[in-house]
């Protein structure tokens, strides 16, 4: 089994960004929810009876070929820093690291599939894709859930379908999400009327690190609301298609930039590449906001196009317990914003300043370099 | 104002558009901490909110028609339920039943599951909708006065009711 340390030193290719077409979905999720037939779910049971359920759910998640070398933990042997740093890795939830004994993460050498055992529910597995590409986590996720029943019985009605601690989870016990990248929406003041839009289909919408439409660095995410009454690819063909459309937004809204004001793009990317790479306090807010900025530039060919897989891994490198992590020992707020930029100029030392004007010369703008929406 | 999860004082007030119907919650500090109310990167906030009653004056909401009813397996009480928003077990949806559908309705785009069923159960899943779906087509005839189809429809789910499932 692969050790805490290694888990770290080797982020997932969904957490760099180091994929073709991340450009503005980033990352897409599908989660199930299972339980074991007529036993209290974790939040109602006892220590003793969710440790039974670890005991006889655990050996069955590690023998799955597709967790082969792969990192298996109980949480009460993991400090809460180590935790924290899963939680932003987004391989444990918040909710399952405030917990302790009785629960287990189970995640493959990849990183593509990770379960929990004993979080809300007894089981909760997910897996993360990079870019738009729902279908192919549902496939993953859904083969080890395949597996796991021949030899578990979950709790399942033939009216309600997969039973779930809580009812909304209740039918396929599925939500399918995408991470996406929307400076252009943001920018051009379209975000509410589209965010608005994309609520209105039963589907929910936060900002990934915030709240509402000030979402931090223009990171949002969409998930599905409802479980029950529709079926795995209805849900995941429906969300596809709002995906598609918000992309496709988005990218019109860039465009519509460039055409209106096209200076104000270059100096906000440029403006973003000076603080980034010359400040020595940076709080978290302002960089997030700024790794956007630099992030869109990358997706514009300002910058060359390994670029956006760097601002992708900043965004995990610069967050609280990584940066505690990185550093050894506890810090004061001060000292993480010292640490923070220290961090960002080592990464962007060698980062060339943007191309833009002779660009802006060409012929095509944006240059279409990672049309996710054609398929 | 006490906390809709415990009986602490509440803290944290947060009010959401949930299907344009306004629902509020007031938690303690530990509470929306666990929730994730605080934490906006929390993927639990939607569902605990969705799955929380409106609040009451009191806080404390009163019991509804399960109450005083616990579940034989688990011994959850449907009082719990309203202040938690989680269930006990797999068979609280049994004993809760009436309860908790009446609450399904703006939840789910259906009240009834479509999708994937464990491989040992295709079969019973299968037949069970079968019948379902027959009954309903029986009631239907019979409102409608048409007794030859409705007769034709019973003796259908008297033959699917009494065929032997092969268990595998």
């Amino acid at each position: 089994m692969m050790r805490f340390s290694t888990l770290l030193k080797h982020p997932a290719d969904w957490m760099t960004g180091a994929v073709e077409g991340s450009g503005v979905v980033l990352t897409s999720r599908v989660r199930l929810a299972r339980n074991l037939q007529r036993e209290p779910f974790p939040g109602w049971s006892t220590k003793e009876r969710r440790v039974e359920v670890l005991k006889r759910v655990k050996p069955e998640v590690e023998a799955l070929p597709e967790m082969k070398n792969g990192f298996s933990q109980e949480l009460d042997g993991l400090t809460s820093l180590q935790k924290q740093v899963l939680v932003e890795r987004h391989l444990i939830s918040r909710e399952q690291a405030a917990r302790g004994e009785g629960s287990a993460a189970i995640v493959s050498r990849k990183q593509a599939l990770s379960l929990m055992i004993n979080e809300e529910d007894h089981l909760r597995m997910q897996s993360i894709r990079p870019g738009l590409a729902l279908s192919e986590a549902y496939e993953l996720v859904s083969s080890v859930d395949a597996q796991l029943e021949s030899n578990l019985d979950f709790a399942f009605d033939h009216e309600l379908g997969y039973l779930s601690a809580c009812p909304t989870n209740l039918g396929t016990g599925m939500r399918a999400s995408a991470m996406l990248h929307l400076p252009g929406l943001v920018l051009s003041d379209q975000i509410a009327q589209v965010l608005q839009a994309v609520g209105k289909l039963q589907l929910a919408v936060r900002g990934f690190f915030g709240e509402g439409t000030e979402s931090l660095g223009n990171l949002f995410q969409i998930s599905n609301q409802s479980t029950l009454g529709e079926s795995e690819e209805t849900i995941i063909r429906r969300l596809e298609r709002v995906l598609e459309q918000v992309t496709s937004h988005e990218r019109n809204a860039r465009l519509k930039l460039f055409e209106d004001d096209a200076d104000m793009v270059f100096d906000r990317v440029g403006r973003a590449y000076g603080t980034l790479r010359h400040a020595h306090v940076i709080a978290s807010k302002e960089a997030l906001n700024l790794l956007s900025l630099l992030r869109l530039g990358a997706d514009l060919n300002f910058f060359p196009s390994e670029t956006g897989g760097t601002c992708d891994s900043l965004l995990m490198e610069i967050q609280p317990a990584h940066l505690q992590l990185h550093s050894g020992k506890k810090l004061t707020p001060e000292k993480r914003d010292a640490i923070r930029a220290e961090i960002i100029r080592t990464r962007l030392q060698s980062l060339e300043p943007p191309a833009m004007k002779e660009q802006q010369a060409g012929e095509e703008w944006p240059p279409a370099s990672d049309t996710i929406v054609d398929s | 104002m006490q906390c809709n999860f415990c009986d602490k004082k509440a803290t944290v007030f947060l009010t959401q558009l949930v299907n344009g119907e306004m629902k509020k919650m007031c938690l303690c500090e530990e509470c929306a901490e666990e929730k994730g109310v605080t934490d906006p990167a929390g993927f639990s906030l939607a569902d605990s909110v969705i799955g929380q009653e409106p609040v009451s004056g009191q806080g404390e909401i009163a019991g509804g028609a399960g109450e005083g009813v616990s579940c034989p397996v688990c011994g959850f009480t449907f009082g719990k339920f309203q202040q938690v928003g989680r269930l006990g077990c797999s068979e609280c949806y049994t004993t809760f039943s009436d309860e908790i559908s009446r609450r399904l309705g703006g939840m789910h785009k259906g009240v009834v599951h479509v999708g994937r069923v464990p491989e040992g159960l295709v079969e019973a899943h299968a037949r069970q909708q079968r019948l379902d779906q027959l009954r309903s087509r029986l009631e239907q005839a019979i409102a409608a006065e048409n007794y030859e189809e409705a007769a034709g429809l019973r003796d259908e789910i008297h033959e699917v009711e009494t065929s032997v499932v092969t268990q595998p």
